[in-house]
């Protein structure tokens, strides 16, 4: 038997009723297919409804209408058996916890005992290159370090699947590089299956197996593109001429479907200056 | 660096303290000297001294009795047990009423009004009915201060639970959290400083709640019974009852101390959030 998909939609649309009048269509119907070990990024202009298409996957909005599977099962099922982890555009840690046991919440949820969730903790903690912080507050941790803890979190119990809405959108663009750099590196050692929201076409290139390209709303799959930019990638994918015409590609896609003025504007401009 | 700011700490308190005494000092020898009348005629008898006040601690308390000092921390500490109980039942109460109001919305809007209510009745018209009820003695006593201590505590209570963030509760949904994980994980630990804003105010309100819940229980030993007597005898010894006002302010102080101690080494929190 094939493994099933890690995310399987089918017509998946979201409709929102508003008392008196028609209602908003956020979500036209969707279909879309994630394979086990893939790398997929949404982009789209603000209010495409991208983030809650991620939340519908993770069972934390409802589709209006449509079949969501996780690991092969219904969405709801997924989040009950603690299918995925998820990392929001803020840490979302736990100010009163420190490091160590902000990453172990999720093991506590799930009845781990103390000596295993040590262990757990400080392998991640490796993962994340934070050793020696585990005792800190999250407050006295820069943004990119919190959202570090954040993955961390998100991973220590090992999910097949991880979502992760605008993880870097917080963050300069410095980090935000060296960051995507991490993340690859994170997804090759974990082999998990990653769903990654952004509003930055040169990051979707640089980080995914595929792009899918969605419009304003009503939002829908406008253009799924194949980044076949090998891999590992590393600071220097960055100046290949592939990956500048898989840039061009989304943004042309993008701009098919009216979005691309909807972008903020310093992402064009940083593609233009790239080009 | 810690050290020098309490150095600074101790500073600013004894600077205000000398600023203190030297104002009701000054205001009490230019009224003398100019025959101030208004708002008060100034002597003896309406502003002592602070070294008649200070030193009628050491003075004995009746003839042959032991020193006044002895006899007022005896009534500090007597109290100070009724005023423990209450804050504890108040306290305790006020959590409970809080944690039950902040999950459900039929609840709060059914028992919301009575809470408020009963806050509106002086202490001094509920405590002889609390007296005939339980009888004169330690417990109803607590009872009385309790009924001071809990209202603060149930509406920060409810507010705190309800001030975790909406994306603190996407990730408690994500790992299928059940409402006591919820409850215990995220929502108390968020309450903390607001409970603990609370407790604040109800620290010193209880010892309030104590010395007015001795007079209809006609309670000698503690600082009402005092208050009382040296209320008796404030025409021949005014620095009687102004020393014993000071012992009570004393308690009430400590009583804050144990609470802001308490805090420092409970609550973790980010600069922000904490008062």
């Amino acid at each position: 038997m094939p493994r099933p998909a890690a995310v399987s939609l089918g017509g998946v649309s979201k409709h929102y009723a508003v008392p008196g009048g028609p209602g908003v269509t956020a979500l036209a119907p969707i279909d879309l297919d994630v394979h086990p070990g893939e790398f997929v990024s949404l982009i789209g202009p603000s209010g495409c409804g991208k983030s809650t298409l991620l939340r519908i996957i993770g069972d934390l909005v409802q589709a209006t209408e449509g079949q969501v599977l996780v690991n092969g099962k219904p969405a709801h099922q997924a989040r009950l058996d603690r299918d995925y982890g998820i990392v929001f555009q803020d840490p979302v840690l736990y100010d009163w916890r420190t490091v160590a046991r902000n990453i172990s919440l999720p093991l506590e949820m799930l009845g781990w005992d103390r000596q295993r969730r040590a262990s757990r903790v400080a392998e991640m903690l490796d993962l994340v290159e934070l050793g020696g912080f585990e005792g800190h507050y999250p407050w006295q941790l820069s943004g990119g370090m919190q959202q570090r803890v954040s993955i961390a979190r998100a991973l220590s119990f090992s999910p097949a699947l991880l979502l992760m809405d605008e993880p870097f959108g917080a963050l300069d663009e410095m980090t935000r590089e060296r960051l995507n750099g991490e993340l690859l590196r994170i997804w090759q050692q974990s082999g998990c299956t990653i769903v990654f929201v952004t509003h930055s076409i040169t990051e979707a290139v640089f980080l995914s197996t595929r792009v899918v390209v969605m419009s304003a709303r009503p939002g829908r799959v406008i253009g799924i593109v194949e980044i076949d930019v090998p891999q590992p990638r590393t600071v220097d994918t960055r100046e290949e001429p592939r990956f500048f015409e898989l840039v061009t590609e989304v943004r042309e896609r993008l701009r098919k479907g009216g979005a691309a003025e909807a972008l903020a504007e310093e992402e064009l401009l940083l593609v233009e200056e790239e080009r | 660096m810690l050290a020098r700011r309490r150095v600074r700490g101790v500073l600013a308190f004894v600077t205000v303290l000398i600023g203190l005494v030297a104002l009701w000092e000054g205001y009490r020898a230019i009224g003398q000297s100019t025959g101030l009348t208004w708002p008060f005629p100034v002597n003896e008898r309406s502003m002592p001294h602070i070294h008649h006040i200070l030193g009628q601690l050491f003075e004995p308390s009746r003839r042959n009795g032991p020193p006044l000092v002895t006899v007022l921390l005896q009534a500090a500490l007597f109290t100070a047990r009724e005023a423990a109980l209450g804050f504890v039942l108040g306290a305790s109460t006020g959590f409970v009423l809080g944690v039950a109001l902040a999950h459900s919305r039929l609840l709060e809007r059914g028992l919301l009004p009575y809470i408020v209510a009963s806050q509106t009745i002086p202490i001094l018209a509920i405590a002889p009915m609390v007296v005939v009820w339980l009888g004169a003695g330690l417990f109803s006593v607590a009872i009385i201060a309790a009924y001071l201590t809990f209202f603060p505590v149930t509406i920060n209570t409810l507010r705190g639970l309800r001030s975790a963030d909406p994306r603190a509760h996407e990730l408690m949904d994500s790992y299928a959290a059940n409402r006591r994980s919820v409850l215990w994980k995220l929502r108390v630990p968020a309450s903390m400083p607001y409970l603990f804003t609370a407790l604040k105010i109800s620290a010193p309100a209880s010892v309030v709640g104590a010395i007015i819940g001795e007079l209809p229980s006609s309670i000698q030993g503690g600082l009402g019974g005092a208050i009382l007597n040296y209320n008796q005898y404030y025409i021949t010894s005014p620095a009687s009852l102004w020393a014993t006002n000071v012992v009570a302010a004393a308690l009430g102080i400590s009583f804050f101390g144990v609470v802001l101690l308490a805090e420092r080494l409970v609550v973790h929190r980010a600069p922000e959030h904490v008062a």
